[in-house]
């Protein structure tokens, strides 16, 4: 089961603040281990953010997001005490969906 | 075995999960990944591939990079647009292997202003391309790395 992601999301005037910082390798599928043997990409693909049942962020990732991806953005409409969720997805159909409350 | 019934089941929950936020195409066995953006070796391709025809350049993107990043296996990107109805942003990499690092949806309701942190191979144009009222407008910022982040 992989690392559970740390997400903090804080209502602010203008809108809630989202941070979420997840646990994955992000191999690019690029690098050589010491062998010299490639190693395989294996990197989140699809990310999903949702609020009260509608997503307030999709995005679609490459392998050239770091290691240990880092993500910030802002929406409007939640507020403290809701829920959100995110789910991200990678290339070989690994996923991990963690949830956080808005405060 | 185990580890493979489990996955089977985290995949088909998830798919379930996202078919309920009708995100699946009653066809598809995962959310889209668009292939040929991701390969993209140029602006062009990528272009083609995310759907544009043309690009303008627009003052109304902001880039938010360091001017030097001392490590570019872990750059941090910020794109934030002011164009209106802005749907998607893009964040490419102009000497990566591949362009396109990156993809954000932006919804009704959602700020068009997101960060990350990429990998960048060497000292290099970082474009963000934007998606508004189904046309594409970019920005560039030069970002010069000192160590490269595609690893090898």
């Amino acid at each position: 089961m992989p690392d559970p992601m740390r997400i903090r999301a804080t209502a602010q005037p203008d809108g809630v603040d989202v941070r979420v910082l997840m646990s994955h390798e992000m191999e690019t599928g690029q690098r050589r281990d010491s062998g010299g043997t490639l190693v395989p990409a294996h990197h989140i693909t699809n990310v999903t953010v949702m609020h009260a049942g509608k997503v307030v962020l999709s995005a679609e990732w490459g392998p050239a997001v770091s290691k240990n991806p880092y993500m910030q953005f802002k929406f409007q409409g939640g507020k403290k005490g809701d829920e959100i969720t995110v789910t991200w997805l990678d290339n070989k159909g690994e996923t991990r969906t963690d949830k956080a409350v808005i405060n | 075995m185990k580890t493979s019934r489990r996955r089977f089941t985290q995949a088909t929950s998830v798919f379930s999960l996202l078919a309920a936020a009708g995100l699946v195409p009653a066809h598809a066995q995962q959310p889209g990944w668009n292939k040929a953006a991701f390969e993209a070796k140029s602006m062009n391709d990528a272009l083609k591939a995310l759907g544009g025809a043309g690009v303008a350049e627009s003052k109304d993107i902001a880039i938010t990079a360091p001017d030097i990043a001392e490590n570019g296996a872990v750059v941090p990107v910020g794109v934030a647009s002011k164009i209106p109805n802005t749907q998607a942003v893009y964040i490419l990499v102009e000497k990566n292997p591949n362009w396109l690092a990156a993809g954000f949806n932006i919804p009704q309701g959602t700020e068009a202003n997101v960060a990350t942190r990429i990998k960048m191979g060497q000292t290099s144009n970082v474009l963000a391309l934007v998606k508004a009222n189904n046309q594409f407008f970019v920005a560039t910022k030069e970002v010069k790395v000192t160590l490269g982040g595609c690893g090898g």
